[in-house]
């Protein structure tokens, strides 16, 4: 039985909906005393400085320092006559940007949505407004164009193409090096920063490519085989020779006979490897390594002696490290220092959870030890120091030096950042993948890092912004980047004392890639986090 | 355990396959490596030095230093033949003055910002939000020459100085080379001496690490102990050595040019009076503790115990009021101004600079720190009668530091760090002066090796002070 | 019968292998801090053959089943899987670990991978089968463990028995001699402990040797051939789950059975 409440329920009118821009104010500004107060004071002030602002902006400031020396403030005194490399450097980033953008929304149903769009029409708006010739911004217009364009195929490419990812990464690997070559051009045979890096990034890639495409099993294993008296042959006759060579030649023994006993112990040596390690499967790992190793030094060979004996000339001009400068260098200075760091601060962070005293040990000092010093102290002592630890008349480019001290300082840090992601995998996954029979590097390869690497992607790219911020410092230091020509610039009598506007300019510039990198580094952790969800 | 493995493997390649060799093999081989590298630049290094005709030590610190430095507490003048080690302290009291006021600056922006970005104003929120958005994104660099060039340098010549004054007194002048206000006039020893105190203080914590190590055993087993406790012990030794001349030490002594914390305070009628008002202020606090124990334990209303922190409270005001020989900068009859609380402009700009990059970065700690704690405690507070503004204090914000303080300890070593920058606008800060120190005397290993342990130095004391902050705050669990 | 009554370890049931699979003798470890966890523990798992060990928290159930694919390490006494002995040989460990398969309480699951990929990730990279058999045999055994339709969702979008049953699947995947359950069922809503339980007996009819640490009694009364008591370390009893259950001989044993019961 049910009781029916005998008084009628008393109906009120609904209460007005307050809408409208009057009731959202009453709402969020003037809700109490102290908050309208405090809107009416803010709103005062404010207004008083944006108007000061603007009238500076329009009237007092004197723009001709950035009207009058943009190019120089972008590229600094690359020659003109080589500008088209630049160009088509930024066309090659850009294409990547736009296909890596694609692949990583391949599914999202629909590309371009409102921020993208957003940003696009702001960049283009921008580049109307900077103060660039005519054919320049066609060229910028175009080339963001080119953007949105490789975005959509990349989408599509992502969609139709499983492993599409790793070609990307492949190409990014490869367009370092192929920047660094439009750059700088013909130098080859001549600076240590080509030589060195362009190689081994080459190399890097040949070894790779040969120990891959090579797995033909009885190869490889006679491949391990030589590797290892290779090897023991290398070891025996000169690292032996050389611990023996005071004892035994003192001894009275002579040179000539010692030359040929060691040459018979290294082979021995050699003999005694191979029988040691003597299943298929060490074998042909090591054919492997050995493989990829010919491949390393053939690059080195190839690409250092070769063009020598032929008298071969590439046909771009060379545009010395000196050269380089504002924007240009900036970026050159921060990708350098990014892609170097990233590996050094992943691998300090394993060493320093390492269960061997030593490796841990290293880790530890070498962290706390570059994280309690000031990067200003790191740049500059390298800039003075680097030279006195290397022999005699090698003095390595300054733009490498910047680069070391960059890498150096951020891998401390980042190394720190990579730890707290590690610490954040359950123990449990390492449990798994080992009663599944993974060894260690393949468990840290492919289960721990990927999970440590998400999870500490936020601290990662402040870690990143952060080495982009730094190479300002390197303007103080002597090289010519965007601060440091900014600088020069101010000094030189024309654009005396104009400070206000090219620092708001350059500021505008650092603050566009900054808010940049980090709105870009939310969205792939949303696009990592829908992926799993 | 008997090796019956199925199949028989002579002792080589057994121990080829043996897990533990591998182990022990691999660290050797580092070594190895890492020995080789260090001893082919090493050898390389001396070599160099012995071309250049310059070896390695440290007597140049008693050279007479050549150059001028600007501001600086230590008295340090050319026409003294003053050396460079007083060149290098006088850079370290430099630096030190830098970073502890920036330290408290840039933490109650930091604060002030992060908990307004909770407002339910929605200008307020959005302003806070703008400026950690906007000057997080700007290099510290460039913001630091901004301020120094495009505000400060900017300001009006000496001749057409801005003064704020009423009631006949000066309270603020300000020109393009520097900036005075009313303020306490003690002398320069007494502020080196608070910055000393400090020092000394910071140190305090790391001996009471090291102390409560040993007594906790907190060491592993073996002889990874054994140097551990050693260690320790030489951390004590080292840290009460260095406290006893932070606070003794009479600028009499050789290579030491400032006066002790305690010497200073001591014999300096302001100074005796700070000493006062450091006692006052503890006793405030310990009276506070005893007052709230009172309330909580006994059901007292602590009315008596208010009454008499409340006296505390206002003789502590006359003091600071009256003891510490408050001046206002005058004109005198050329124009130029003198007198009261000076700042240089390089000074205030490294200041300014310093507050609001690190105080945007706190900011967004604070925040964190503030959204981490769970809708629910807000709800728990609010249910049982707390205010708004008791629930934050009490209940919010305590749980609420578990979670900042470590990213805190970070953004403070990395304002020691910053304050190094101070160097692009002149200010004579450590890195500075032993820039200028290196190109003089061309040692530039001896003058590295001093400035990399004064900066770790201050960068372990932050540490580890701020770790144990980190221990008092963190949850008792299970 | 008891440890200290048993002069060998029992023989097996007629119907199951006589090649003993695992052959724990007298195994003892002790933790970093001193504390002795595995006391003499000698055990025997023939071929085909279903062990349930029960016991206390805390005991070395656990414990003991992680010495055998040697995720713990052992100090004294010797473990031989398949006659291979656990040591420090690098190429042993491997061999054992590859013939061990685990099911973990708490699943571990590679949550940035597929299920699918989860699956195959262990033979393609340890067995170095190619990608298409690897994912052949793998649907095979999602199909066995009753999720075949989910191989390409990812874990986190999955229940936790059907999670538990891609475990079993990845463990499966990689046909190991022996496998090892660490109270897969603890962490699942009893909803779910069914499904899982199915699995895990159909597993057993079709011959696979079992070493199941559980409180499912009802699992341990109808799929084991012989049920283990530990406590404090020590193996107290050992039996066919009827004359465990029904008859239990030790004091340890009749508390331990008085509280589950």
């Amino acid at each position: 039985m049910t009781t029916v409440s005998s008084r009628p329920v008393e109906r009120s009118a609904p209460s007005v909906q307050k809408t409208g821009p009057l009731a959202w104010s009453q709402k969020h500004l003037f809700n109490s005393v102290f908050n309208s107060v405090l809107t009416v004071v803010l709103v005062g002030v404010i207004g008083y400085a944006l108007f000061n602002l603007f009238t500076w902006a329009l009237t007092k400031a004197k723009w001709a320092v950035v009207t009058g020396t943009f190019s120089t403030m972008m590229s600094g005194l690359y020659p003109s006559g080589s500008y088209w490399r630049l160009w088509f450097i930024l066309g090659m980033v850009l294409t990547l940007s736009g296909l890596s953008w694609g692949i990583l929304a391949r599914n999202q149903k629909k590309l371009f949505t409102t921020p993208p769009l957003v940003g696009i029409g702001l960049a283009a708006l921008l580049l109307v407004l900077l103060p660039m010739t005519r054919p320049y911004l066609l060229y910028s217009l175009g080339l963001l164009a080119l953007l949105a364009i490789s975005a959509v195929v990349g989408q599509a490419l992502g969609r139709k193409v499983p492993s599409a990812g790793t070609y990307i990464s492949g190409g990014w690997f490869v367009s370092y090096f192929v920047m660094l070559y439009l750059l700088g051009g013909n130098t080859f045979t001549d600076s240590m920063l080509y030589t060195v890096v362009a190689q081994i990034g080459l190399g890097i890639l040949a070894g790779w490519l040969l120990s891959t495409l090579i797995t033909a099993a009885t190869v490889t294993t006679w491949l391990g085989r030589l590797g290892l008296l290779a090897l023991g042959y290398v070891v025996g006759y000169y690292v032996l020779g050389n611990v023996l060579y005071a004892p035994l030649v003192g001894l009275g023994l002579s040179y000539s006979i010692f030359l040929i006993l060691m040459q018979i112990v290294g082979v021995l040596l050699g003999v005694l490897l191979i029988w040691v390690f003597s299943d298929a499967q060490t074998l042909q790992t090591i054919g492997r390594v050995a493989l990829f190793l010919a491949g390393f030094v053939g690059v080195f060979a190839l690409m250092g002696w070769l063009p020598k004996q032929l008298g071969l000339e590439f046909g771009l001009e060379t545009v010395r490290t000196n050269n380089w400068g504002g924007l240009l260098l900036t970026l050159f200075l921060a990708i350098s220092g990014i892609s170097l760091c990233f590996p050094a601060g992943v691998l300090l962070a394993l060493g320093r959870r390492s269960k061997l005293p030593l490796i841990r040990t290293f880790s530890v000092a070498y962290i706390e030890l570059v994280r309690g010093v000031p990067l200003i102290a790191i740049l500059f002592m390298g800039q003075v120091l680097i030279p006195l630890f290397l022999p005699e008349g090698m003095r390595p480019d300054s733009v490498v030096r910047a680069i070391v001290g960059l890498t150096i300082f951020s891998s401390a840090y980042l190394a720190e950042n990579v730890r707290a992601g590690l610490q954040a995998v359950p123990q449990g996954q390492a449990e798994a993948a080992q009663s599944l029979g993974l060894n260690k590097p393949l468990t840290t390869s492919l289960i721990v890092l990927p999970q440590a690497l998400k999870t500490a992607i936020p601290a990662i790219v402040g870690q990143f912004i952060s080495l982009f911020q730094d190479t300002t410092l390197l303007g103080i230091v002597g090289l010519s980047e965007l601060l440091g020509i900014t600088q020069d610039l101010l000094a030189s009598p024309k654009y005396l004392g104009t400070y206000a506007p090219a620092f708001v300019f350059i500021g505008a510039i650092y603050w566009v890639f900054c808010y940049g990198m980090s709105f870009g580094s939310r969205r792939i952790e949303e696009a990592l986090n829908t992926d799993l969800r | 355990m008997a090796k019956h493995s199925t199949k028989p493997i002579s002792g080589l390649r057994a121990l080829f396959r043996d897990e533990r060799f591998w182990q022990v093999a691999f660290q050797v081989i580092v070594a190895a490596v890492v020995f080789a590298v260090f001893s082919y630049l090493f050898g390389n290094l001396t070599r160099n030095l012995a071309r250049r005709g310059t070896e390695f030590g440290f007597a140049f610190l008693k050279n007479p230093a050549g150059f001028d430095i600007g501001e600086n507490m230590l008295g340090y003048s050319t026409a003294n033949q003053d050396s460079y080690a007083k060149v290098i302290q006088a850079g370290v009291i430099n630096s030190l003055r830098l970073i502890f006021v920036s330290v408290i600056t840039a933490t109650i922006v930091g604060i002030a910002a992060g908990v307004a970005s909770f407002s339910d104003n929605w200008l307020v929120h959005k302003i806070s939000r703008l400026y950690v958005g906007l000057i997080r994104n700007v290099p510290l660099l460039i913001q630091l020459i901004f301020w120094y060039s495009a505000v400060f340098l900017a300001a009006p010549q000496e001749a057409n100085q801005f003064v704020l004054s009423a009631f006949n007194t000066n309270f603020l002048i300000f020109n393009n080379k520097s900036f005075r206000a009313i303020g306490p006039g003690l002398p320069g020893e007494i502020w080196v001496g608070l910055m000393l105190l400090g020092l000394a203080a910071l140190l305090f914590g790391l001996l009471l690490n090291s102390i409560n190590k040993l007594r906790q055993g907190r060491y592993a087993a073996g002889i990874a102990g054994v140097i551990g406790r050693l260690g320790s012990v030489a951390v004590i030794v080292a840290v009460v050595v260095a406290d006893y001349f932070l606070l003794f030490s009479n600028s009499a002594t050789d290579n030491l040019f400032f006066k002790g914390a305690a010497i200073a305070l001591f014999t300096n009628p302001e100074g005796l009076w700070i000493v006062g008002l450091i006692a006052l202020a503890i006793a405030y606090f310990v009276i506070g503790n005893v007052r709230t124990k009172a309330i909580v334990e006994q059901g007292q209303d602590g009315k008596a115990l208010l009454g008499v922190m409340g006296a505390i409270a206002l003789v502590g005001f006359l003091v600071f009021i009256l003891a510490f020989n408050w001046n206002a900068p005058v004109i005198g009859e050329t124009g130029r101004a003198s007198g009261g609380l000076t700042m240089s402009i390089r000074y205030l700009a490294a200041v300014t600079a310093l507050t609001f990059y690190t105080g945007a970065f706190i900011a967004e700690i604070v925040r964190a720190g503030i959204q981490s704690v769970s809708r629910g405690q807000w709800e728990a507070a609010r249910s049982v009668g707390l205010s708004n503004g008791k629930a934050m204090r009490l209940v919010v914000f305590p749980q609420s530091l578990r979670v900042i303080i470590p990213p805190l300890n970070s953004e403070f070593a990395n304002l020691a760090k910053n304050s190094s920058l101070a160097f692009a606008v002149g200010y004579p800060e450590l890195y500075n002066l032993a820039n200028t120190s290196l190109n003089q005397t061309g040692k530039p290993i001896e003058v590295f090796l001093v400035v990399m342990a004064v900066y770790l130095t201050l960068n372990l004391l932050i540490s580890l002070n701020m770790n144990q902050l980190n221990q008092a705050v963190q949850f008792k669990e299970r | 019968m008891t440890q200290s009554e048993m002069a060998a370890p029992m023989t097996p049931r007629n119907d199951v292998g006589s090649e003993a699979v695992i052959v724990a003798k007298d195994v003892n470890k002790w933790y970093d801090n001193g504390f002795h966890v595995l006391k003499g523990v000698s055990m025997n798992v023939y071929k085909g053959e279903v062990v349930v060990v029960m016991g206390p928290s805390g005991t070395g159930k656990t414990t003991i089943n992680s010495t055998y694919n040697e995720l713990e390490p052992y100090q004294e006494g010797s473990i031989e899987i398949d006659g291979v002995l656990i040591a420090n040989d690098i190429k042993d460990i491997e061999v054992v670990r590859r013939e061990v398969g685990m099911v973990f309480q708490q699943f571990n699951l590679f949550p940035h991978l597929t299920v699918l990929q989860n699956v195959t990730l262990a033979p393609i990279w340890v067995r170095r089968w190619p990608k298409a058999k690897a994912e052949e045999i793998a649907m095979r055994l999602l199909d066995r463990v009753g999720i075949a339709e989910q191989a390409y969702k990812f874990p986190g979008q999955m229940s936790g028995g059907q999670q538990q049953r891609v475990a079993i699947a990845r463990s499966l995947a990689m046909q190991p001699k022996v496998m090892l359950f660490d109270e897969p069922t603890s962490a699942l809503d009893p909803e779910m402990v069914r499904e899982v339980l199915d699995v895990m007996r159909n597993l057993a009819k079709d011959g696979m040797t079992m070493v199941c640490v559980t409180h499912e009694v009802g699992f341990a009364r109808e799929v084991a051939d012989r049920v283990v008591l530990m406590d404090g370390g020590v193996l107290v009893e050992e039996n066919t789950p009827d004359a465990f259950f029904n008859n239990p001989k030790e004091e340890r044993s009749k508390a331990f059975l008085s509280q589950i019961l």
